[in-house]
């Protein structure tokens, strides 16, 4: 197991050090912050001046050795807009988004588990034909347009829930939190769910494929022959088996919820990392988009380890290949 | 006749197939029954309706699949007037199954453990967990598995063929059942192995008075382990005996057939036997004898389906003509 985290770790060196560099090359061809940032009005000399305080007048590959000197120290640079060091803006930022994709990969699991799982055990019946309709809709309608839909009809047609901000929070460890309060609840509902639309059709599909496929293997029939109810033959040997997919998807498609909630927090307001990366590129803030995106490549390199280590926890088979090395 | 000392009595037993293509006929009027303690070898090519048979016996046919018709007798009780909670104890407890696969009949992410433990539980919640382990831990031992204390804490896959089907065995024989339905157990494994579960299973019966059925497609299995034989083709019992009398002198066209196509050293050398075409589909069945295309003895009286006659005693054939001559030679 520590050989193969220790080579894990080793390849996601490279490719967060190829990212990096792809990340400032991208932001440096793409507009020139310094028109954003100044007042058209300002003179020459004013102008060189800023350029020089940012560090703009060195060439690219300096620049980047700059940053990549700083980095290795844990500075990603300051923000041009707010003069503060653009890692700790976005880390202000993480615990809202992070809750948020949190809530709603546990809403895909929830929801999309059982669904896909009736759906499965009878793929004729009206009820699972209703389901896999309404999952072609989660995954074929875009995201920001469910997300307005939602605020239209129960923010302002029926008014029964929030459609903007976080709602009170509570400290937990420092960290401010808004699933533990009703309030906070009440806020997260549409975000959340907005953002786990996707998911739970994935979800389904991915339960539903499963089921289907394991309803028929032997060793379903040797339960039923064994005299197992119905409820555990479907809730351990089914599900068990059905689960090894699942979470190996979901876990991958984690990054990819904090990576797409930039659209929903934008919809809805939600102040989180998704939210901040929106601002930074219409005001051209460099650092923070060049910070923003390797956090997303920290976190998506960690959590593939994550889901590589979860898998062996719930294949026995994959555990063992493993501890023989 | 209701004969009570009969484990199971299966009588005129249909089991039809309702797909889009048609009414497929796996099992259509197949009748037997096995003594307390008997092994009855159920013989049959792939697609005979032999396993499909094994099935309806404890309800468990997958649809498009369903009984249609007949009845089965588990100890004067017919099963197939049970509800489903009726058969799910009965399942596991007093009728087991073995199949064929070893490889696939374990669930792969349980240990061996909680597959057997299950077992007993879901026919006796009462008993503590512990006494619960110490028969599962008594069963693998009756099987022959060394160290069961360590294996029941593995996994299928740290088990090879020949040892997970002893597995399935043990979960098997976890309550004591009084008949056992095993679906091709051997077919999967090497042929030493092969002998050591035939030997288990024959002491098994002899020490417990348990019933089996055994499915095969390998009468040199049936014919060290069985008692009676019921020969199938294309869904209906064409033939039945006490094993020695059919192997040796049998009197339906298609049991002589396989008889013949088995190698052994009177053929040395010479070309093989075999039935000549395939076996039909159960979609499209003849008119009549459904072995007519295949039998050297075809004629126009087999366009009538011929009913089950008594030709030898003992003997109950479905053929309108059996080879009656005991002095003929098998094969010809």
């Amino acid at each position: 197991m520590s050989v193969f985290i220790i080579r894990r770790l080793l390849q996601s060196v490279v490719v967060v050090a190829v990212m990096s560099l792809i990340v400032f090359i991208g932001v440096n061809i793409v507009g020139n912050p310094v028109d954003m940032l100044i007042n058209p009005d300002a003179d020459q000399a004013e102008i060189a001046r800023v350029i020089r305080d940012l560090g703009l007048d060195r060439p690219v590959h300096e620049q980047y050795m700059f940053f990549v000197k700083n980095a290795l120290q844990g500075d990603l640079g300051k923000s041009f807009v707010f003069g503060e060091s653009a890692l700790k803006l976005i880390i202000q930022r993480i615990p809202a988004t992070f809750e948020l994709a949190m809530v709603a990969l546990l809403m895909a699991v929830i929801i999309g588990v059982p669904l896909g799982v009736i759906a499965g055990m009878r793929p004729t019946a009206i009820s699972s034909r209703i389901i896999m309709t309404g999952s072609i809709l989660g995954f074929s309608l875009p995201t920001f347009w469910v997300g307005l839909m939602m605020i239209m009809i129960f923010a302002v047609t029926l008014g029964w829930l929030p459609s903007t901000g976080r709602g009170d929070t509570v400290s937990v460890l420092g960290i401010e939190v808004s699933f533990l309060t009703v309030d906070g609840l009440r806020h997260m509902l549409m975000p959340a769910l907005n953002l786990a639309l996707l998911k739970i059709s994935l979800v389904i599909r991915l339960a539903r494929a499963g089921t289907r496929e394991a309803m028929h293997q032997d060793y379903v029939k040797f339960a039923r022959a064994k005299g197992l109810s119905e409820t555990r033959v479907i809730m351990v040997h089914v599900l068990k088996n059905i689960m090894i997919p699942v979470v190996t998807v979901l876990g991958l498609e984690f990054g990819s919820l904090i990576a797409f909630s930039v659209v929903t927090e934008s919809v809805f307001a939600w102040p989180g990392m998704g939210k901040l990366l929106i601002d930074a590129i219409h005001n051209l803030d460099r650092p923070i988009i060049v910070a923003y995106l390797m956090i997303i490549v920290l976190v998506f390199v960690v959590i593939n380890l994550l889901v590589d280590i979860l898998y062996s926890v719930l294949d026995p088979r994959v555990r063992l290949k493993d501890a023989g090395q | 006749m209701t004969n009570q000392s009969l484990t199971l009595d299966v009588r005129d037993l249909k089991t039809h197939f309702f797909t889009k293509a048609g009414v497929a006929k796996a099992v259509d009027g197949v009748s037997f029954s096995v003594g307390k303690g008997e092994v009855l070898g159920l013989v049959g090519e792939s697609g005979s309706g032999k396993s499909v048979t094994g099935f309806s016996i404890i309800g468990l046919v997958d649809p498009p699949g369903r009984v249609v018709s007949g009845e089965v007798l588990f100890k004067g009780q017919d099963l197939l007037k049970l509800d489903a909670e009726g058969l799910r104890q009965l399942r596991g407890n007093r009728i087991a199954m073995i199949f064929q696969d070893p490889m696939m009949t374990l669930n792969p992410v349980l240990r061996v453990d909680t597959q057997m433990i299950e077992t007993i539980k879901a026919h006796d919640s009462s008993i503590s967990k512990r006494d619960a382990l110490a028969r599962a831990r008594d069963a693998l031992g009756q099987v022959g598995i060394p160290a069961p204390d360590e294996r029941l804490r593995s996994y299928p896959h740290q088990f090879s063929g020949g040892m997970r089907q002893r597995v399935a065995i043990a979960i098997a024989l976890l309550n004591k059942p009084d008949l056992i339905i095993a679906d091709e157990p051997t077919t999967a494994l090497d042929v030493t192995i092969q002998g050591q579960i035939l030997y288990e299973a024959q002491k098994l019966c002899r020490e417990t008075g348990t019933s089996m059925i055994w499915i095969t497609h390998d009468l040199a299995v049936v014919a060290g382990l069985a008692d009676h034989i019921c020969v199938m083709y294309g869904g209906k019992a064409v033939e039945q005996g006490t094993i020695d009398d059919v192997l040796d002198h049998p009197v339906h066209p298609y049991t002589r057939g396989l008889l013949g196509s088995v190698p052994g050293h009177n053929t040395r050398g010479q070309r093989l036997y075999q039935i000549p075409g395939m076996a039909p589909s159960l979609m499209n069945l003849p008119q009549g004898c459904t072995f007519q295309d295949r039998c050297p003895r075809a004629d126009d009286a087999c366009l009538i389906e011929p009913g089950i006659t008594e030709p030898v005693p003992g003997r109950a054939v479905r053929c309108c003509h059996p080879h009656l001559d005991r002095n003929e030679e098998v094969g010809a």
